[in-house]
């Protein structure tokens, strides 16, 4: 019976997934059919592997996704995710951003002035920040409902972002908004497979098929860095065709260390060569061919800068090859390292300014590949090379000084860099020579930061602060309301080597219930932004028909600011006993009722008059019960009897006290009866 | 004639050994200033509160001159013109000098200032005292205050007291919170209606709590300074006028009488002086606090965060006091009975104390002095360093004191003890916040201690002169 029924069931199922699949069809193709007509909803996904001098690899995964604006294609979409247009439309967002991350971005030795860096490193936790198209009163009732919203979306604590503490609304550094941006951070986040898979989600292929399907659970999160952002743009109604309409960047940007013994070549004779890989051997997985309803579906391999000078170098002295190699086109294979498939294209950054190497990006089109045939793309080094990739003028760095929990001082340092001294610096102001920075600072309430004590210091000598700074916005921090928000733009003289900024706080100390339950961990500081608004993270390259349909470089070669964020900071505040609420109560309670009795039992007393009174009432009101009772513990002590003195007749009291009771439950019963 | 002399002498002796102790005062916190920075006491809970906190101070001063309003963070909580008048001193510098030198100066000199003013009322306090006693024909007891001024010994405690000269050196608020206290006692005492409103004006402008002193004070301009308790002057001319005491006609024929010698009725006409003045004075603080803060938040903006401040204890960072620990503990439903319940305590026993002691207005403000600085909400060393300065006053009364042995070395014990559990707790996180806690206890149980049993002595003593003014007319018959 059982075996007749399990067949049955497997009949059915067989024939809801046929008929799922004819849907499926139906639907794919009446999406192409949308496709063709033009001014649709279009999808494309897009990876771009980089190999990074401290033998890891960059993998950074982009989908972009566009809708025409809802009033003028109705409500229904094709494509776009339904949940995010909704919520476009709902908050009336402008632009957003919200990133996932864990680890830090290795700035040193990954790069902070390319455009990938400065748009993809990310502080750890979940970074929010929109700009909604409201009045500015409105703007944080949005905010709140948003974060709400996409807490839920994302299956994270996003509604933590709700409270007035945790956000802030930066007017100089960040971006230009007119009081409508809202910026909020939670460095305390952990991110996992249960945010990566509702963002999957807003896929149309999901990671069933296309680029996606790379994505295997244990090897992402195996990586050292893991930024998975989501950026909303909205414009409503614009004159223009293109830009009007909704548009979904969703990127993944993860740093995994190839292990080169997975593809066989043990390790080797020179320690330093870089390891060899291949997408099958970082992901464990393969590209089973594009995502059928993307409009395109490339790979990109980038070699930076650094490394392709250090190419041209390396050949130069070999003298093996002709220098214009790389302009070649059968150069798959070189003398440093070879390239498991062919290239379709290959594109060369072109910088007119300078006659400097520059980087090279090779794309594969992944539309030919299928199950049958997989992309598999692999990168084998043949000798060592080293190098370094370009940094952002400055290295940025936070730290805490001061030790004990009652204070301590924040410390900001810029370094410079050496690639900085080569980068066009050539801001004269005044016929001074100054590199702008701007500094953006979240500090949490708790942390009661004193603005008056900022010291500056350039090349390790104190400065004044008109010197340096140019312009600074403080508002400070109100206790359980608002965070401490600073923001500075410095203008450093060009030749500075470093500069640094201290400034001192008073630890705060919190009411029980504020404390997370692991109190003893510490509380965290959100990043601080540091950017360079007088340098651009951009990239040129020659004009070319298929550079317009690659979003991620024509994402590129958009003018975006250098950015960094300097690190979290961990900071222990002293914790009460949380055990003792009922004890401090008690006792507290005790010493003022041990202050309010005394005090008016010596203002009442009257020392001559009380004997007199006692003694008058006692010869008045002793009952005979008492004077027998006193009668009998005297001949029971066998000592003259006593003088009533003080005692009070016992039934006298006792019926008292009964009164006394009585009234007390009478008004508490109609305390009950009418309040309760 | 000979003991006159000598009396005159020894006299001389005592100004000049009072005035020799005051400046070895100001030299020792002259070396404490210049002492190097590592003594930091500016930021000590003990003496620093976020009220009188002088980096505060400096921070509400940073975002005034940056155009922002000083209450605008949690920093600040003091009054504007506190702002306006030590403000800029934060900021300036001398070369050469210790960074907060001239703050340091003004604190010195309020100090200094104070002490001038507590041992004038002193002086006045024991003169009157003892013109009263000299009525009652209680001589010899009004004697052995003539040997020591009880003003000078008031004076010299005030300055000599470590807690006064860590305020001072702390630069916390404190010491022109207590001058101004001291301000409105002696102008009461000296009858100046005017400087005794503005005292208390600007009193309950900077801490709020001298507001309870309106009542020592109108009864100090009503009755005068201290003296024993006025039913034994009646007593005492009823005795003294009639043969027959019980005679009520013959004793209000010489009160009346007696009117001009002293001053045994209310006399409105200074207290109607002083409610004028200090409504005077008011508007007047109210009106340039109002001038001050015009520009940005407003009057509203600033009784929030100061009175409001003050009256919510919103900042539980630990101090000498009990609140603190109370309310980082208590359940958040119940904050608001508690906050009620403390804050009533001190206003509970205001009546009692004055009808009891009504005719000890001094007194009266010590007790009520005492009692604010251990139940308020933010409580300093700077607080308590006013009321035990103002013991002083009464050391002849005090002289049967219960407990004085015991309570001097728990003081000292636990002023000892109280930096070394905080140091333990915050510095080295080996204690816990109980220790402190309990220390800060034992300091409030001290406070009580001292209070109650200074009321009881003061009551005792004037059981005291009854007994020895009731039994003098008849060893005088007999």
């Amino acid at each position: 019976m059982a075996i007749l029924l399990s067949r049955r069931s497997n009949l059915l199922a067989v024939v809801v997934l046929v008929l799922c699949q004819l849907f499926l069809y139906a639907a794919v193709s009446s999406s192409g059919s949308v496709l063709k007509q033009g001014g649709g909803e279009e999808f494309s996904e897009e990876l771009l592997l980089k190999p990074f001098p401290d033998r890891k690899v960059l993998a950074h995964f982009h989908f972009q996704s566009r809708a025409p604006h809802s009033s003028s294609h109705g409500r229904h979409h094709h494509l776009f995710p339904k949940a995010i247009a909704q919520l476009v439309k709902k908050f009336r967002v402008k632009e957003m951003e919200l990133s996932f991350t864990q680890g830090r971005w290795r700035y040193e030795q990954w790069g902070g002035f390319d455009p990938l860096s400065s748009n993809n490193a990310k502080p750890p936790g979940v970074e929010l920040w929109a700009v909604f198209d409201v009045p500015q009163s409105l703007v944080d009732v949005y905010w709140r409902n948003l974060t709400h919203t996409l807490s839920g979306l994302f299956c994270a604590s996003i509604n933590f972002l709700e409270s007035s503490t945790t956000y802030s609304a930066p007017e100089l550094t960040f971006k230009p908004s007119f009081g409508n941006l809202r910026y909020g951070t939670l460095p305390r986040e952990a991110v996992c497979t249960e945010n990566l898979t509702p963002w999957l989600k807003l896929l149309p292929c999901r990671d069933k098929a296309g680029l996606s399907a790379l994505m295997d659970r244990p090897s992402i999160y195996r990586g050292f860095y893991h930024s998975q952002r989501l950026r909303l743009t909205s414009s409503e109604s614009g004159s223009d065709e293109v830009d009007s309409g909704i548009g979904l960047e969703q990127t993944l940007t993860v740093v995994l260390q190839p292990s080169s013994w997975r593809t066989g070549k043990t390790y080797s004779v020179e320690t330093n060569i870089q390891p060899s890989w291949s997408i099958s051997s970082i992901f464990g997985r393969n590209i089973p061919g594009k995502c059928v309803i993307a409009k395109s579906s490339n790979v990109y391999l980038h070699l930076d800068n650094g490394l392709v000078g250090e190419l041209k170098n390396l050949e130069r002295e070999n003298a093996k090859y002709v220098a214009n190699t790389f302009e070649s086109e059968g150069f798959q294979s070189n003398h440093a390292f070879k390239i498991s498939v062919t290239p379709d294209k290959v594109f060369e950054e072109v910088d007119y300014l300078h006659g400097k190497s520059t980087s090279v990006i090779y794309g594969f089109s992944v539309e030919k590949y299928s199950d049958s045939q997989p992309f598999d793309l692999g990168l084998t080094w043949k000798i060592p090379v080293v190098w370094s990739c370009q940094q952002a003028p400055l290295h940025a760095s936070r730290f805490l000084m001061g030790s004990g929990n009652e204070r301590g001082a924040i410390a900001i340092s810029l370094e410079s860099t050496e690639s900085s001294e080569g980068l066009p610096t050539s801001h004269i102001i005044d016929g001074r020579c100054e590199l702008r920075v701007d500094i953006f600072q979240v500090v949490p309430w708790y942390i009661k930061v004193y603005f008056h004590t900022l010291q500056v210091f350039v090349d390790k000598q104190p400065r004044a602060m008109a010197d340096v700074v140019d312009k600074i916005r403080v508002s400070p921090s109100k206790d359980k309301v608002s965070p401490g928000v600073m923001e500075m733009i410095l203008k450093l003289p060009c030749g500075s080597k470093s500069a640094a900024f201290s400034l001192e706080f008073d630890k705060g100390f919190l009411h029980i219930d504020e404390y997370p339950p692991d109190a003893n961990q510490g509380f965290d500081i959100p990043s601080a932004l540091i950017s360079f608004p007088s340098f651009n993270a951009r990239m040129n390259f020659s004009e070319d028909e298929f550079l317009n349909n690659s979003p991620i470089l024509s994402k590129f070669q958009e003018t975006s600011p250098v950015l960094s964020y300097t690190e979290v900071l961990l900071i222990p505040l002293t914790t009460p006993d949380f055990s003792m609420p009922y004890n401090v109560i008690t006792i507290t309670c005790t010493v003022f009722a041990l202050y309010f009795g005394s005090l008016l039992n010596v203002l009442r007393r009257r020392v001559d008059e009380e004997e007199r009174i006692l003694r008058s009432r006692a010869g008045r009101k002793a009952g005979w019960i008492s004077q027998l009772l006193s009668r009998l513990s005297a001949k029971l002590r066998g000592r003259p009897q006593e003088q009533p003195t003080s005692s009070l007749p016992y039934s006298f009291i006792s019926f008292r006290l009964v009164l006394k009771i009585l009234l007390v439950a009478s008004i508490a019963v109609t305390w009950q009866y009418y309040f309760g | 004639m000979e003991t006159k002399k000598e009396e005159k002498k020894s006299k001389i002796k005592q100004t000049s050994s009072f005035w020799v102790w005051v400046t070895a005062s100001v030299i020792f916190r002259l070396i404490l200033i210049y002492f190097p920075k590592n003594l930091n006491f500016s930021s000590r809970p003990e003496v620093a509160t976020p009220v009188t906190s002088i980096r505060r101070l400096a921070e509400g001063y940073w975002l005034k001159q940056s155009s922002m309003s000083p209450y605008a963070g949690s920093m600040y909580h003091g009054s504007p013109l506190l702002l306006s008048l030590i403000g800029p001193l934060t900021v300036k510098r001398i070369e050469g000098q210790p960074n907060h030198l001239l703050c340091s100066l003004l604190f010195l000199l309020a100090d200094v200032v104070s002490a001038m003013l507590i041992r004038a009322t002193g002086q006045t306090l024991q003169m009157s005292s003892c013109l009263s006693l000299k009525s009652l024909d209680l001589v010899e007891l009004s004697k052995n205050s003539e040997m020591l001024s009880s003003g000078d010994i008031a004076a010299l405690v005030y300055l000599w007291n470590p807690f006064t000269i860590v305020a001072c050196v702390g630069l916390s608020t404190s010491p022109i919170e207590n001058l101004v206290v001291i301000l409105s006692l002696y102008g009461a005492c000296t009858r100046l209606p005017p400087l005794a409103a503005f005292g208390w004006v600007m009193g309950t402008h900077l801490s709020l709590y001298p507001g309870v002193l309106i009542i020592p004070l109108i009864l100090l301009l009503g009755n005068g300074p201290d003296a024993p308790p006025r039913k034994l002057f009646l007593q005492r001319r009823c005795s003294k006028g009639g043969k027959n005491p019980s005679s009520d006609s013959s004793c209000q024929e010489e009160e009346l009488f007696n009117q001009s010698k002293l001053p045994i009725t209310f006399s409105w006409k200074p207290v109607i002086h002083f409610l004028f003045w200090a409504s005077i004075w008011s508007v007047y603080v109210l009106v340039l606090c109002g001038i001050s803060v015009k520009q940005n938040g407003g009057m509203l903006e600033m009784f929030k965060s100061t009175y409001g401040f003050i009256l919510t204890v919103e900042d539980l960072s630990p101090n000498i006091g009990v609140l603190w620990y109370f309310f980082a503990e208590v359940f958040e439903f119940f904050r608001n009975f508690f906050l009620i319940v403390f804050h009533m305590n001190i206003l509970v026993m205001i009546l009692p104390l004055a009808i009891r002691l009504n005719h000890r207005p001094c007194f009266l403000a010590f007790a009520y002095i005492a009692i604010s600085s251990m139940l308020k909400s933010y409580p300093s060393v700077g607080d308590s360093a006013l009321y035990l300065g103002l013991l002083g006053w009464f050391v002849f009364e005090l002289a049967d004191l219960q407990f004085s042995f015991f309570l001097f070395w728990g003081c000292v014990g636990v002023s000892l003890l109280s930096p070394v559990m905080h140091n333990l707790w915050i510095w080295r996180g080996t204690g816990n916040a109980n220790f402190y806690y309990a220390t800060a206890m034992a300091f409030a149980c001290f406070q009580i201690v001292l209070v109650v049993e200074s009321v009881s002595a003061i009551l005792n003593y004037d059981r005291k002169l009854r007994k020895l003014s009731i039994t003098k007319p008849v060893d005088g018959k007999s």
